[in-house]
Order: C-alpha cells, then structure tokens, then sequence
C-alpha cells in the first residue's frame, strides 16, 4: 500500500485532494439535507425503532437508516436495518 | 422601500464582513443610497474594516433600546457618497438583539434607503437568525474547503425555512453564492475545490468568484473597503459582483491562472 501511494504520487500530481473533498461532500450534504426535509417525527420514529430492536438484538445508532423519498403522487419512507453481529441474536 | 440583504455563510472568517462592505460600499458607488448593520453583538468589526472605527459613539443595541435615535447612530461613510454604517454593540448581553427591535429599525431604515446590508455574524445563533430573518435576499459567502461548503449547505436550509417570507409563506428566501479565498493554481493542482465543484454541491447560482489576494490584507490594515482598490484583482472581482446583484450580465473573471513567463516564475514565485 505505501508503495502503492509514492507510486501514485510520482505518477498523477494533479489527481489532488479535491476530488475526496468533493465527494466527501456531496455524501455528508445528500444526508444532512434528507434530514431536513423531512417531517418532524421522523427523529423521533427513529430513536423508537431503535428502542424496540434493542429489546432483541443490541445495534448501534447507525443500525437503523431511514429515508424518505417522492415518487410521483406517493412518499417512500425506506427502512434499513442492519444486524452487524448476528451472532448474539435471541 | 429599501431591500433588504443579508451577507451569511455559517462557519466563521470566510469573509463575511469584509464582503459586507465591499457590498454595501459597491451599491453605493452605483448611486444607490445604502446603510450596512453590523449583527455581530460583542464583536464589532465592521467599523474597523470600514475605516470609522474612531467615529463610533452609538450603537445597533442602543437604538433598539432607545438611548439613542437612527439620525445619532449612524456614520456617514467619509469616503464615498450615499453610505452609511451601523455599528454593532459591544454588549455580551445576547438577547440584546429583540425581533421586534430589529424589525422597528429596519422598517425606519427603510423609509429612506434603497439597500440595507446586513452583516452576519457566524454561527446559527441568535445574531445570525435575526440578520436573516427580515431579509428579502441573502448571499452566502463561502470559501471552497469542506467546513465552509458544508456549513453553507446548512445555512441554506435555515434561509429557506426559518425566515420572516419563508414563514409567511412566500418561499424560500432568495440566495446567491460568493466564493471568496479562491486560488486558480491550487484549483488547477487539484487541491481546491472548483467554482463548478462548489456549485454543484450546493445547487445555487454563482454571485461572483473572489480570488485570494493580498489585497483584502491590505485593505482591511488600511480600514478601506476593498471593493475601492480598482487596480486589485479582488476589488474588480467585487465590482463584477455587485454589478450581477443589480441585474448586469457579466463574465467571471480571475478563474484561471494566468501564464508567468520565466521571470515572472522566477521573480513572482
């Protein structure tokens, strides 16, 4: 890997920082704006879907994604779980 | 009935204030009769980087509170016509800033002058919300790095719902984007965020493009509005921005590096 990295160096000076910041970027601003946008009682539903897991299974916060999306006349509001340490279920 | 216009960006030092002026100083130039507010209460800087810092006597806070009146609070720009500065307090009294306060003054102001500029202060407070909150449109500085994109991303939410016409339901307050601190070499090395870059994070039009120069230094050492150093890259940077904010079509300038020859590489660095 670090030969890898002084090859790289030598090799494209002009692939800089600025492509990670921007993608960097437009990650973390897709998420805050999603956030924003949308009702009030989403962190609130939230906080208790994780509360009712954790009855179950112990997940972090990051355990629970959620986001809501318009399509056409309807709204999605997706739900993403994920179990990182299946083992300690039940 | 004057229009009001908020200088914004959430993160600190972007060069909100020295944009404040700039602005304001440039809409006066164009003859029209404009008043800048420093919101930054406890933090007066305005005046320093105006140049009236010595002329001070009364304040933003005093206004409100009635100790004195707009005509004894106001400076008269001494070096250009149609200009006039309100400073902020220095008071570490938070709240001094009253919704109903600001909106008595700016109504006042408004009876007599075209523009009211107002400068924000950082943050999300209480400062920078009522800057915001009265204004019929907003331009958020922004300096291409990730914590000042970021935080104008931020601001932009708040300008689109949390002030007086977007509550009333008129919509999102309209916004434009400054780019200042802007290096065309590093932009060209691949260090620094480009003008295209920034834009498309954030999805909002470009104002103008402010590149870094020592002549911002320079000005605000010497208490002058950059926006007067007509020979500086930057001071015609600003012009051009100003010109855009009143409707004109003009061209981005210093966005590329400009080709040194051998003594200018040599001499110039």
């Amino acid at each position: 890997m670090a030969m890898k990295g002084i090859f790289n160096y030598f090799r494209s000076p002009r692939q800089g920082s600025a492509k990670v910041a921007k993608e960097r970027l437009q990650v973390i601003v897709a998420r805050e704006r999603s956030h924003r946008s949308g009702p009030d009682y989403l962190p609130a539903l939230h906080r208790e879907l994780l509360e009712v897991i954790r009855k179950y299974v112990q997940v972090g916060d990051e355990a629970v994604q959620m986001s809501l999306e318009n399509q056409g006349d309807c709204e999605i509001l997706e739900v993403n779980i994920t179990l990182s340490e299946p083992e300690r279920q039940g | 009935m004057a229009r009001i216009v908020v200088i914004t960006s959430g993160k600190g030092g972007v060069g909100k204030t020295t944009t404040s002026a700039a602005v304001a100083t440039g809409l006066a130039l164009e003859g029209h009769k404009t008043a800048v507010i420093d919101f930054d209460v406890g933090l007066r800087n305005l005046d320093l980087i105006m140049g009236c810092e010595r002329r001070v006597v009364y304040d933003f806070v005093n206004v409100i509170n009635g100790d004195a009146n707009l005509r004894q609070a106001l400076i008269k720009d001494k070096r250009t016509d149609n200009l006039f500065i309100l400073p902020a307090s220095q008071t570490r009294d938070k709240d001094a800033l009253t919704e109903e306060g600001v909106e008595k003054v700016l109504d006042e102001l408004s009876q007599e002058f075209d523009y009211i500029v107002c400068d924000s202060p950082a943050g999300i407070e209480r400062g920078a919300m009522m800057a915001a909150y009265f204004a019929d449109e907003a331009i958020v500085v922004t300096n291409p790095e990730v914590s000042s994109v970021r935080d104008s991303d931020r601001m932009l939410g708040i300008l689109s719902s949390k002030t007086r016409k977007a509550e009333r339901g008129e919509g999102p307050l309209p916004a434009k984007l400054l780019l200042t601190r802007y290096s065309p070499e590093r932009v060209e090395r691949g260090e620094m965020l480009s003008v295209d870059d920034v834009t498309e994070i954030l999805s909002i039009d470009m104002l103008g493009v402010i590149p870094e120069s020592q002549s911002v230094l320079n000005a605000s050492n010497a208490g002058m509005p950059v926006i007067l150093d007509e020979e500086s890259d930057a001071g015609q940077a600003y012009r051009d921005a100003v010109a855009r904010f009143l409707g004109e079509d003009r061209p981005h300038r210093f966005l590329t590096t400009q080709k040194k020859g051998l003594f200018g590489r040599l001499f110039r660095g």
